[in-house]
């Protein structure tokens, strides 16, 4: 079914989709998103695209400490220990 | 398994220092990241970060609770952070969308068919190359990640805090606008050029692997 609307060109949708994923999209818009979509192979991986970087930079936050910086934080601890007794 | 700030503090205040590790390894990394935005190297952030937690030490005994622990650590590691950052005479960075606009783009308007063209307009004339259907295991390698570091890295300040606070981090839009004190459009335009920018990275290095 088709809304009427005007065709949201993927030129504007590409620069939209943070807007959309965050429902902060007037609903008209939201409706030429959803009805271009359904329509265009290019920007639905476009889209894919986007969210799968949003993912992929979630998953970098997983780093190892180095040894030594932990265990000179962990002798800073037992420092603050000693000088509470 | 998850327990509670009282019990952490708690471990603490006993001399706990497992608990203590527990916590560094959970947080300390993030602060580095989070420092890293408002000063000038990675050594400098990594300092920032270590006297984040002797500021956590001087304070526990004093601290009430009156927000989460990890809110409580984050607001210390930022007061030490924007203090050096002035210091190395860093204005902070944050304050305006504006003079990115080199990057007002999240794709390069070459890649469109001109708006004046009579079929068309504004569609792509050169496609995404696809990759999102590339399994986790080619997407989680170690190059990858080096590349989406590397590309968080470079982008405009304001940009890069957007991204890392929301994104890397996971805070929500709200603690994202106050810490950059930008309002909720703002907010979204700069997380979603930073977005924009690293998807680039990823279609890039893509196409030239084959």
């Amino acid at each position: 079914m088709n809304s009427g609307l005007p065709e949201m060109p993927c030129q504007e949708l590409v620069e939209v989709i943070t807007d959309y994923l965050e429902s902060a999209m007037p609903e008209r818009d939201r409706i030429r998103f959803e009805e271009h979509l359904a329509l265009c192979d290019d920007c639905r991986e476009y889209v894919a695209q986007l969210e799968r970087t949003r993912q992929l930079v979630g998953v970098i936050r997983e780093q190892e400490l180095d040894p030594e910086v932990r265990e000179g934080l962990v002798e800073a601890f037992r420092g603050w220990i000693r000088s509470r007794d | 398994m998850s327990v509670s700030d009282t019990d952490v503090i708690a471990a603490l205040r006993a001399g706990d220092e497992a608990a203590f590790g527990r916590l560094v390894d959970r947080l300390h990394p993030s602060l580095v990241r989070m420092a890293r935005l408002y000063v000038s190297s990675d050594a400098v952030a990594e300092e920032v970060a270590q006297e984040t937690w002797l500021g956590v030490l001087n304070g526990l005994d004093r601290f009430e609770q009156r927000s989460s622990l990890k809110t409580w650590i984050f607001r210390i590691l930022t007061n030490i952070a924007k203090t050096r950052g002035a210091r190395e005479g860093r204005t902070l960075p944050f304050s305006s969308v504006g003079g990115d606009e080199e990057d007002g783009h999240a794709v390069d308007p070459e890649r469109f068919i001109p708006p004046d063209a009579d079929r068309w307009p504004r569609h792509w004339a050169v496609s995404p190359v696809a990759w999102s259907t590339e399994p986790d295991e080619r997407l989680l390698a170690g190059e990858v990640r080096d590349l989406i570091l590397r590309t968080i890295d470079t982008l405009p300040p304001n940009q890069r805090a957007a991204i890392v606070m929301r994104d890397v981090e996971g805070w929500d839009a709200g603690d994202v606008r106050n810490e950059l004190g930008v309002g909720d459009t703002n907010q979204r335009v700069l997380l979603h050029r930073a977005r924009s920018r690293v998807r680039q990275a990823l279609e890039d290095y893509f196409t030239q692997d084959g």
